[in-house]
């Protein structure tokens, strides 16, 4: 005979069958049947939280450093609302996350019961598809769909609304957790089109000037392994999307780096001049186009994508492929080999000579306005961000998991760490989010206990999420803060000094900023401040050092505050119209 | 372009305000909806007319084709089809535009569903654009008939021939 559990102990016995290893939240009224499930077990970890927002985060950093989903439970009310921004993060950028909330018992839906708000309805636009529970005994087989329908396809949040009638202790129900869920009207298309994938194979073969433009679909399939052979055996050059970013090894002599508003020259001149771009997992976001008008004149655009809707939606495609990544680029892969094994060796060598002018042209433009990655500290100077990356990446060796938040920091992460490995960048980049850094690297070392962690963050970001510094402490979460402190909302200055006259409206607060040494030590963590260029080695090797192993510490780095992000797109243009640096405007 | 979406939908709490809010959400235009369930009861049909050049017809497509409650979804302008509208009309009508009205009624095919003594109800079947046209013969009749009330429900439309839109 089946076990009789109440509502509020099948949702939890669910995520225990589901493989839930944690849940992320904070309790509150209508939630408090479930809380005392969760009393009740000791499978599944619950963290609590500080704030509801930085449940969502944390969840979502769990699932995009595991590839698992993230588990959010919050009460109703400003519970439900608090998580609304994380659930919204996670949406645009389609990280898998099922988020629960509580909900007033069903008799008191719609009369503005305490702490009620149609959680539904407000989180709609900004979920994969979401549950009200509806009667108790529907609760395994709703469970089973949400993290279905979070996990598969286009990944991305889904909300069950749990009313806290349906979790009363009282009743009791036959509990089996369905074996497999079966939906009608959701089928996402897995297996891609073979005619499609031998055109594909066409257009690589005959190609002059092709570029992988990689995005982060590629890493959510986890399908950087036929990538890396397929980009090695073809000897395109690799632009990777700020989402992307590790799909393709980043120190890898092919990587071009990042692309789009803050790309590298050389992988924006590339998508510009390229004949074949293979757009894999990439959604042509205008932060990457530019102006569509102008995209790559001159390429034929395949486009591999697991959301038809994501096809054709910006840029018409030549050679369109809808599925799952990794059966696609395997696919892709295995074609290759075979075709390439049978063309004749005239039409291969005319190929490689096509390669080489097109290699001749990439290196021209990385060496005449490429990154530089070799910068060194100057006595008596103030510390450039880009050098407190380098020495970021430096210290942990290239192989941190790396947070950030939303700003010139993140940008200035994005350009100056080299991933290697996909699932080690971590970053809001759909919706940009401040106060993701923290809270999110909170959600990576609970899934990567033995990594090192690190969030790469502004002051401006770090205060929206800095109450989570008590989760930290209480969960003994070793995080590293490397906090880039300008004094001032950089991007928005950055855009105030380029295109409104230098006023900066609402961008600084240099009188009022905390003395951030001593607010994390109140936490009950390290402090670290440096202002010397000649010191900041010193300060991030005792960041890293064994000593300090086990314990969170935040490295207040006050930099240049002039800085700017460069390249940057010039606006309306094509994607190889760039500003290169503050004298340096408009080079294509 | 016109286009009119049939959409065979779960018929489940909240399934409409999904597809009525992708549409507000991604800034795509309803000019008329009309939804009610099917001869089975665990799906609804919706139809949809709304307008834009082919790119946005595909997206509105693809975009509604990826809520997880949409069945399936056909734009019935892409092939032979058979649109209907009905329209209640109340016009107040004296004197030599009684007959007037009646005339035009009976042009297009209109009924009288009520009479009072200065009044007619109309109902009136077909394509929107006969809709439109009786409204507008009405308007200008050129008698005393003065317009009180128009009701729409929308369009509703079928595929043509063996085309069937169904699990």
């Amino acid at each position: 005979m089946a076990e009789m559990l109440s509502g509020g102990d099948m949702l939890i016995r669910a995520l225990q069958d589901e493989g839930v290893e944690y849940i992320f939240g904070y309790p509150g009224g209508s939630a408090l049947h479930i809380y005392d499930a969760i009393f009740r077990q000791q499978k599944i970890e619950h963290i609590l939280v500080r704030h509801e927002q930085a449940a969502t985060h944390m969840a979502d950093g769990y699932a995009r450093s595991t590839g698992d989903p993230g588990v959010v439970l919050v009460t109703s009310g400003p519970g439900a609302t608090n998580a609304i921004t994380g659930i919204a993060t996670a949406y645009m950028d389609s990280i898998p996350m099922v988020v629960i909330s509580g909900q007033v018992p069903r008799d008191l839906i719609g009369t503005d019961a305490f702490q009620e708000t149609d959680m539904v309805g407000i989180s709609r636009p900004v979920v994969k598809h979401s549950f009200m529970v509806r009667d108790a005994s529907e609760i395994p087989a709703v469970v089973k769909k949400a993290f279905h329908i979070a996990t598969t396809g286009r990944p991305g949040p889904v909300v069950i609304d749990v009313p806290k009638d349906t979790t009363d202790p009282s009743a009791t129900y036959e509990y089996e957790y369905p074996s497999e869920v079966n939906l009608r009207s959701y089928k996402p298309a897995f297996e891609g089109d073979r005619t499609q994938v031998d055109r594909v194979v066409q257009a690589l073969l005959s190609a002059k000037r092709p570029v992988f433009y990689v995005g982060g679909g590629v890493i959510q399939a986890d399908a950087e392994t036929p990538l890396r052979e397929l980009v090695k055996a073809t000897r395109g050059p690799v632009a990777s999307t700020l989402m992307g970013l590790g799909a393709y090894p980043g120190s890898d002599k092919q990587s071009l780096g990042m692309l789009g508003m803050h790309g590298t020259y050389e992988a924006n001149m590339a998508m510009h001049e390229a004949d074949l771009i293979l757009a894999l997992g990439a959604r042509f976001d205008d932060r990457v186009t530019n102006n569509p008008d102008k995209f790559s004149p001159k390429a034929t655009i395949v486009h591999l994508d697991v959301d038809p809707a994501s096809v054709d939606k910006i840029i018409s495609s030549d050679i369109a492929l809808v599925g799952d990544a990794q059966w696609v680029l395997n696919t892709l892969w295995e074609a290759y080999q075979h075709q390439e094994s049978q063309r004749d060796e005239a039409a291969r060598k005319k190929q490689q000579q096509d390669l080489d002018q097109w290699w001749a042209q990439l290196e021209e433009w990385r060496s005449a306005h490429g990154l530089n990655h070799n910068l060194v500290p100057q006595k008596d100077q103030s510390i450039l961000p880009q050098l407190a990356v380098q020495t970021l990446y430096r210290v942990t060796e290239g192989e941190a998991f790396i947070t950030s938040d939303v700003g010139q920091h993140q940008m200035f992460a994005a350009q100056y760490y080299h991933f290697d490995e996909p699932r080690r960048w971590i970053n809001s980049g759909g919706l940009g989010t401040m106060g993701f850094g923290l809270p999110s690297a909170m959600g990576v070392q609970m899934g990567n206990p033995e990594a090192v962690v690190a969030c790469v963050t502004g002051e401006g970001s770090f205060m929206m999420n800095m109450q989570e510094l008590s989760t930290c402490l209480q969960y003994g979460l070793p995080i590293k803060i490397i906090n880039l402190n300008n004094q001032a909302l950089g991007m928005v200055k950055q855009w105030q000094d380029m295109q409104y006259g230098g006023r900066h409206s609402q961008s600084t607060y240099s009188d009022s900023l905390p003395d951030f040494k001593t607010l994390v030590e109140a936490f009950g963590h390290i402090g670290i401040r440096v202002s010397e260029a000649m010191e900041l080695d010193a300060a991030m090797e005792e960041a890293f050092s064994e000593k300090n192993k086990n314990r969170l510490v935040f490295v207040d780095v006050w930099v240049d505050p002039h800085e700017h992000v460069y390249p940057m797109a010039i606006k309306g243009g094509a994607m190889s119209d760039m500003i290169l640096s503050k004298t340096q405007g408009g080079a294509s | 372009m016109r286009s009119i979406l049939a959409v065979l939908l779960e018929n489940e709490p909240g399934a409409l305000s999904r597809v009525v809010g992708l549409f507000a959400q991604r800034n795509y235009n309803i000019e008329s909806l009309t939804v009610a369930p099917t001869e089975d009861p665990t799906l609804s049909r919706l139809t949809l007319t709304t307008s834009g050049d082919a790119n946005k017809i595909s997206q509105i497509r693809k975009q509604l084709d990826k809520l997880v409650e949409v069945v399936r979804v056909v734009d019935l302008c892409e092939s032979p089809h058979v649109e209907r509208e009905l329209l209640l009309i109340k016009v107040r009508a004296q004197g030599d535009a009684r007959q007037e009205v009646k005339r035009s009624a009976d042009i297009f095919r209109g009924q009288i569903v009520d009479v009072t003594a200065q009044t007619y109800t109309i109902q009136l079947v077909g394509p929107s654009a006969k809709l439109d046209a009786f409204v507008k013969a009405v308007e200008d009749s050129g008698v005393d008939a003065t317009i009180l009330e128009v009701v729409r429900t929308g369009v509703s439309g079928l595929g043509r021939g063996d085309q069937v839109l169904s699990l």
